[in-house]
């Protein structure tokens, strides 16, 4: 299953690192990793997926709650939660296709924030999967380069994730 | 408070910090990154320092100090190859949770990255062997990063912590005001402590309703000072008890509740015992596959208590029914006390149908070996060691057959006595781990059991032996073979000894001498005991004993890697009640 991680880390040299030489030496796997300072400049907020049966999920968390730069860490996939995903896509956009991509834009609600006479730069935020499903429609052959943030994620509710 | 404050070097906050730390000995040894350091541990007396021959031996002395003693051990060591000799000893410690805190030198801060002389990225080389590391760029963040350092390491699960220090950091012309922050707090790191009553309840009604149960025990009750704790409760529930490598010693080993030791080379009453058991109470015992066999065989039958102080540790290879995350003195006192109050007529509860199940399994007598060989057996050797030093020893060892024949055959009836590489099993570990242990109980007899290949891992080491007049006596169970890897290649390879074969060893008397030291062989078994006595009536002087055993000899019982804990190898001479 596909569990969405977020941890507030010590923002010191070498925690990242830390971090992704921990799934690396007990062989886990790690689908996506962001991370960045929070309003707190001495924290880092670090969302990573990943994916194993509920047995290694749960070392997971015990591993990375065992880091010493580890402050906080909530699974968001155990409540209810927001996800989001920011994707940029460059696309061939010549003749008939700017039209198509165009509707396609306005269809997922995404932006062109970038044009030139052969070209789009697409922008579009959602959960992965919507990600996925505009990857899907652009019409084939049409994709120039993609862009993803990997997913990062909130609670809902009035609870935070802070110290 | 500054205002007071004593300006000091980044050298000297070194120095003081560990004097503040109430560390007694350094193993150390100089380069170029800590030239400032050890210029400052010149000017003063406080701090010993003791000149290793080589880093590992540093790591590893430290590791013995601490592993005898409780206390944090210190390692000082030079950048580049100073840290990376020093890696196996930090990893060594790392994989049994010594506390160690390991300082090594680094190149002044705006050449790190420049591939410069003596460079190496140390805390990315350490990171996955240490519980922490540090690297200090900034002279004013010095004392805090070592009281952090020493705090990581000898709270929770003890495990070393590397700090790592530029070399302008510790300039001497750099002077600062000097607070050892003796309270420290961190957000992000708050150790266990006490167990969840919930779950201390739930584990002493399982304990309570068991027909079968047994303690099995391993090196976090040593760790976390439990071991008066672990005695009683044992005694006052009258149940059997095993021990994993590690822990051997936490519960006497001479006491009749105790059935030898588990795992690949346990004893039959312990492996079967844990077979049959409905209630299996683990404590400070990580579940390691060189105790549990195949997972899938493992303790069919139990419900399983497990009671440690790293929440990681729970379910991680096994899955248990009652998990209790706390200090295992904190969990055991609990245990303790409410078994009194709640359970006085279980008092001594007759388990007995189980004991008399124990006592079947106990008349195989799987340690049986030949005592009419004509040659040395390893195991005789062993025994006449426990006869030599009456039971009163700390004993270190290398890895290998001596290490398990010491382990099956030398009862310990106190903790911090028995001092073995069990993780990472790092031959070469148990001469300078002896000189720690030495040094920190001058007074007490030390001896190093080993084999004639991990000795020669870290011989250097005789000569810091010299250097301090630490009596050590080594025992050299002398098989020509690296004994293990021969008794492997033996079962499984078709006795095709490959590369095993310890082929051009030196004379080890005339080494001994040329280190300035004792050296003896023996070749017979009726020589031993006179010999042994001779050496150990040398109260000042390092002893190398050369004992000269049968190179044939194999370690039972077995478990081969894959079975059940059940299905085990007896000595062939007992092999006709060998299980299926």
């Amino acid at each position: 299953m596909r569990h969405i991680i977020a941890v507030l880390l010590e923002n010191e040299a070498g925690a990242l690192s830390r971090v992704a030489g921990l799934f690396s030496a007990r062989g886990y796997n790690i689908e996506s990793l962001t991370v960045a300072p929070t309003d707190d400049p001495t924290l880092s907020r670090m969302t990573l997926v990943t994916t194993g049966n509920e047995e290694i999920v749960e070392q997971i968390k015990k591993q990375l709650n065992k880091l010493i730069d580890t402050v906080k860490l909530l699974d968001l996939t155990e409540g209810p939660h927001i996800e989001r995903e920011m994707m940029m896509i460059k696309v061939r956009a010549e003749g008939e296709n700017r039209q198509e991509l165009k509707r396609l834009v306005d269809i997922f609600r995404a932006k062109i924030i970038d044009v030139t006479d052969t070209s789009y730069v697409v922008e579009l935020t959602g959960a992965s999967k919507k990600l996925d499903a505009f990857i899907d429609a652009v019409p084939e052959g049409l994709i120039v380069e993609v862009v993803r943030s990997g997913p990062t994620g909130i609670a809902r509710g009035e609870k935070g994730l802070s110290l | 408070m500054e205002l007071n404050a004593v300006q000091l070097s980044g050298a000297e906050i070194v120095v003081q910090a560990l004097i503040d730390e109430g560390v007694q000995y350094v193993f150390g040894y100089p380069g170029g990154s800590v030239l400032h350091i050890y210029d400052a541990l010149f000017k003063q007396d406080r701090v010993k320092h003791i000149l290793v021959r080589h880093e590992q031996g540093a790591a590893h002395a430290a590791d013995g100090l601490a592993r005898a003693t409780g206390r944090c051990g210190v390692c000082l060591v030079t950048s580049g190859p100073g840290a990376t000799n020093a890696v196996t000893g930090i990893a060594t410690a790392y994989m049994d949770s010594i506390p160690l805190v390991c300082i090594t030198g680094q190149v002044p801060t705006p050449v790190i990255g420049s591939d410069a002389f003596q460079e190496v990225d140390t805390v990315g080389i350490t990171r996955p062997c240490v519980k922490h590391n540090f690297l200090v760029k900034d002279v004013r963040d010095l004392a805090l990063t070592l009281r952090k350092a020493f705090f990581i390491a000898t709270t929770g699960r003890p495990g070393p912590v590397v700090v790592d220090i530029p070399k302008d950091v510790t300039d001497p012309n750099v002077k600062i005001p000097y607070v050892y922050p003796r309270e420290i707090r961190m957000r992000s790191y708050h150790p266990t402590e006490k167990g969840h009553p919930g779950q201390i309840k739930r584990a002493l009604d399982l304990m309570l309703q068991a027909k079968r149960p047994v303690f099995y025990t391993g090196g976090g009750v040593i760790l976390g000072e439990a071991s008066a704790l672990l005695t009683e409760l044992v005694r006052l529930s009258g149940y059997p008890i095993t021990s994993t490598l590690m822990g051997l010693g936490a519960y006497p080993m001479t006491d009749p509740q105790f059935i030898g030791m588990l795992g690949m080379h346990g004893t039959y009453e312990a492996n079967m015992a844990m077979h049959e058991t409905d209630v299996l109470i683990a404590i400070g015992a990580r579940f390691d596959d060189r105790v549990t066999g195949k997972i899938e065989h493992f303790c069919p039958h139990a419900k399983i208590i497990h009671i440690d102080v790293d929440p990681s540790s729970i379910s991680k290879n096994v899955r248990v029914d009652v998990p209790v995350v706390g200090q295992v003195a904190s969990v055991l006192a609990e245990l303790v006390r409410l078994w009194k109050e709640q359970a006085p007529s279980a008092v001594g509860r007759p388990v007995a149908e189980w004991w008399d199940k124990i006592g079947e399994w106990r008349r195989v007598d799987c340690l049986h070996y030949d005592r009419t060989s004509e040659k040395i057996k390893p195991q005789f050797a062993v025994e006449t060691l426990y006869k030599v030093t009456g039971g009163d020893l700390y004993l270190t060892s290398d890895v290998g057959q001596h290490q398990m024949f010491a382990a099956q055959f030398y009862p310990f009836d106190k903790p911090r006595r028995w001092i073995n590489s069990g993780g990472l099993g790092t031959m070469g570990f148990g001469l300078p781990a002896a000189m720690g242990v030495q040094l920190a109980f001058p007074e007490a007899q030390v001896a190093c059991i080993s084999g004639e290949a991990s000795i020669l891992m870290c011989i250097q080491e005789m000569a810091t032996c010299k250097q301090y007049n630490l009596p050590i006596k080594v025992i050299l169970l002398n098989n020509g073979y690296m004994g293990m890897v021969r008794q492997w290649q033996e079962f499984f390879y078709g006795s095709r000894y490959s590369h095993s074969y310890v082929d051009a060893l030196p004379d080890f008397v005339k080494l001994a001498e040329s280190f300035g030291h004792v050296g003896m062989r023996v070749e017979r078994p009726a020589d031993l005991e006179a010999a042994m006595a001779e050496a150990f009536a040398m109260k000042d002087r390092f002893v190398f004993l050369d004992v000269v055993v049968d190179p044939t000899e194999n370690v039972y019982p077995m478990i081969v890697a894959g079975k059940g804990q059940h299905e085990m190898h007896l000595a062939p001479s007992l092999s006709e009640r060998e299980l299926a």
